[in-house]
């Protein structure tokens, strides 16, 4: 049987079944291949995959509590929130307090102190004295706590704590869009007013992405149709004209136009001079300076695809429709935009998309009530270091994109997108 | 402070990264390392205190330059590899480290016990070195003769001094006590009415502010201050005194200081907890302490000593543009750091979206 078997296969040269052989050859190949594309599958699943992962997993964790005082929050969990919390747990409260690290403990009152300002201290203070609390007899415990500050009479802190008992909540993504959780009832109601802004940055955003989108497509539908339908050498040159500003940087077009805009500006001066006005004009630090400022950095990602798009229709269906009885913006309506319509989505798409994450442009050329919602996340990422709630409003803008997508998708189609 | 702060954010590249950095090419027996803010300030305290310290008190000061943000002394103490025996800091993060344990207590009998400081500039763990102001400041060539704002009161007056304000972006620090001021309370009563009748009082800022809310154009850090000055954006602003002081003296700008309402803040001194050469951190301090030492930095920056007695060694032509000369004492309020601690998070979320609104 052996001998029958060896010569139904076919052999190498050195004696190894072909079939071994290739597949080992492709096998190689394979890895090849892999090793190619392994710096940038590491670089994306490590550079961007979990890194957004990690950051957005923040938005849904309370950890301090749990992290610096794991009894109390374990103890805390299990009240019902009714009156005061079992003498119990207060006990072990107090028997963390005095033994905290410093640096948790920090945390854990900067946690506490959102929920009710005056917290930090109060929890300071009684921290100082929880030595003597945890000595008392358990009778006696809540009015050690009252001794130390009156506040403790209020039963909203005790609450507070349980509120940051576990180690997942929906604190800080109800905070993103200024609800919260009532101590008492744990339903979801309102901030107060003083507080909330989220929601109205949110609809600020996408009013501003919406306006930007608007007139990019305005300025740049005859912009576009100019560069296609010119000859190569003159339309070659205005497409320059186009992406000079595409190769400047952000920054430098952005303070250019704080530059012009102000009100001792290049613009205001001229003004003044011809006498078309006698005030210098508020062209800038408001939102006029932020539309005026980012259409202008957006222009290009509009004019471009439709550009492209453009370039592709045939001239002579224009003509043909004209040959038919078509007036010029009927054949225009009627037969060219319809065929425009994947430039015109995709640069659409492309300029709101990029619109809503815009920061560096209304931060320097927009008014304190302009800001969109990428400020509040650097604002709550770098100086509050409230991680939690800019980790929250990033999902949030995160989601919006996502759904932009959608939308766009479902509508238009992603396959009919035509970027170049 | 902060004005160095942003100095040295610019200077990052700089050498003053490189670390640290040898001041004295003789070697003194004893060598300890100054952390501080790096630019025009670190070079300051150089001329002042690190180079004369070999020679007058035979030690070594090596520098080094550091973010000002608690972590960065966290890690030290918690692996007890220490790179710092001495940090410059500002007064809210030496209290901050203080009751998170990272800083040490002083040795006050050394220093010769807390009366000879001026108000406010000490703690337990710290010790003032600078005192530096929030002013505002006019445009000479905009306001001219009589006609001139002298007062907080005339920086809130829309109606005499038309035209736009500058205010600070970032914190309601400082803009909440002017808005009191320029309401009519006098200035040694503004945190007595804050710790007191808290709401009411903050109420009271916030709608005060409301009233120039239209006209401000807000700076965020110390250098935009006085570029809104000469540029025209507005015809008066809030700033840091060592920000408008460079723009007079070294750009040559007709800037006018307003003392009226000034309110004076620290740098100071602290040592890391468990720190082993603790001895001669305390040795340094005190050294930097004397007034004879302490007075010649003003030479170099327009920040104040923090002793009495410093304050009088002062050339009068160097005095008057420091916060703390007589003549700019005598409306002036010390901030209450340890109140400001406890309210910055919950003023600075109501400030933001006051602001945004």
């Amino acid at each position: 049987m052996a001998s029958t078997a060896e010569t139904d296969v076919m052999m190498a040269a050195d004696g190894v079944p072909l079939k071994i052989k290739l597949r080992r050859a492709e096998r190689m190949r394979k890895i090849w291949a892999l090793g190619l594309i392994a710096p940038l599958f590491i670089f994306i699943v490590g550079g961007f995959i979990v890194p957004i992962i990690s950051l957005m997993t923040l938005s849904v964790e309370d950890p301090e509590l749990n992290e610096a005082l794991p009894r109390t929050a374990e103890i805390f969990s299990q009240w019902d929130g009714e009156g005061y919390p079992s003498e119990e747990a207060m006990l072990v409260f107090a028997e963390e307090l005095s033994t905290a690290d410093r640096g948790e403990f920090g945390r854990v009152s900067k946690r506490l102190n959102y929920d009710i300002s005056g917290f930090k201290s109060m929890l300071k203070a009684t921290a100082r004295a929880s030595d003597e609390l945890t000595l008392l007899p358990a009778d006696q415990i809540l009015q050690g706590f009252i001794d130390i500050d009156d506040d403790w009479e209020d039963q909203a802190y005790w609450r507070a704590i349980k509120g940051a008992s576990s180690a997942y909540s929906d604190y800080y993504m109800l905070w993103a869009v200024d609800l919260k959780r009532d101590g008492e009832t744990g339903e979801i109601i309102s901030v107060d007013e003083g507080r909330a802004v989220y929601v109205e940055v949110l609809i600020r955003t996408i009013e501003i992405s919406f306006a930007v989108t608007i007139l990019c497509f305005l300025m740049g539908l005859p912009i576009a149709y100019l560069l296609a339908t010119l000859p190569t050498a003159k339309s070659n040159l205005l497409l320059i004209l186009v992406l000079l500003p595409f190769w400047t940087s952000l920054l430098v077009r952005t303070t250019s136009w704080l530059v012009l805009l102000q009100n001792e500006g290049l613009v205001n001066d001229l003004g003044i001079w011809i006498g078309l006005w006698n005030e210098p004009l508020e062209l800038v630090r408001n939102r006029l300076g932020v539309y005026i400022a980012m259409t202008h950095i957006l222009l290009p990602f509009m004019v471009l695809p439709m550009f492209s798009v453009m370039k592709s229709i045939n001239p002579w269906h224009m003509r043909a429709a004209a040959s038919l009885g078509a007036p010029g913006w009927k054949a225009f309506l009627k037969v060219y935009m319809p065929q425009c319509m994947p430039g015109v989505g995709a640069g659409t798409l492309l300029v709101f998309i990029l619109s809503l994450g815009y920061y560096i442009t209304p931060a320097l050329v927009g008014g304190p009530d302009d800001q969109m919602i990428s400020y509040w996340i650097v604002q709550n990422m770098g100086r509050n270091a409230n991680w939690g709630l800019g980790a929250a409003l990033s999902l949030i803008l995160l989601v919006l994109t996502m759904v932009m997508f959608f939308i766009y998708n479902r509508f238009v189609g992603i396959d009919n997108l035509k970027v170049n | 402070m902060k004005g160095i702060l942003s100095i040295s954010a610019a200077a990052l590249s700089g050498v003053a990264l490189i670390g640290l950095t040898s001041v004295s090419p003789a070697q003194a027996e004893d060598t300890i390392t100054a952390a501080s803010w790096g630019g025009a300030y670190s070079a300051s305290q150089r001329e002042a205190y690190y180079k004369p310290a070999a020679k007058e008190i035979d030690m070594t000061v090596l520098e080094d330059e550091w973010g000002g943000t608690l972590s960065e002394i966290r890690v030290q103490v918690d692996t007890g590899d220490y790179k710092w025996t001495v940090i410059d800091a500002e007064t809210g993060t030496g209290l901050a480290a203080c009751d998170e344990g990272l800083i040490a207590e002083l040795d006050w009998d050394m220093l010769g016990g807390t009366d000879r400081f001026l108000p406010g500039s000490t703690s337990d763990c710290t010790v003032g070195t600078i005192a530096w102001a929030t002013i505002f400041a006019y445009d000479g060539d905009h306001f001219t003769g009589d006609n001139v704002p002298m007062t907080l009161a005339d920086f809130y007056d829309l109606e005499k001094f038309p035209g736009k304000r500058g205010l600070y972006a970032n914190s309601p620090v400082v803009n909440i006590e002017f808005a009191l001021m320029a309401d009519g309370v006098p200035a040694d009563e503004v945190f007595t009415y804050l710790r007191e009748n808290e709401d009411e009082a903050l109420d009271r800022a916030f709608a005060k502010m409301d009233t120039i809310k239209d006209e401000v154009v807000w700076w965020d850090s110390g250098a935009m201050a006085p570029q809104l000055l000469s540029d025209g954006e507005v015809v008066m602003t809030t700033a840091w005194n060592g920000r408008i002081y460079n723009a007079i003296v070294n750009e040559g700008q007709n800037f006018v200081i307003v003392w009226d309402g000034q309110i004076i803040d620290y740098d100071v001194w602290m040592i890391p907890m468990g720190h082993p050469d603790y001895d001669l951190g305390m040795k340094f301090i005190e050294y930097a302490s004397r007034p004879e030492v302490m007075a010649r930095q003003s030479q170099y920056i327009s920040y104040g000593p923090t002793t009495y007695a410093a304050s009088e060694l002062i050339n009068p032509d160097i005095l008057q543009h420091l916060p703390t000369a007589p003549a700019n004492l005598t409306n002036a309020v010390w901030s209450d750091t340890i109140w400001w601690a406890d309210h910055t998070e919950e003023l600075g979320e109501r400030f933001q979206v006051w602001r945004s609104q």
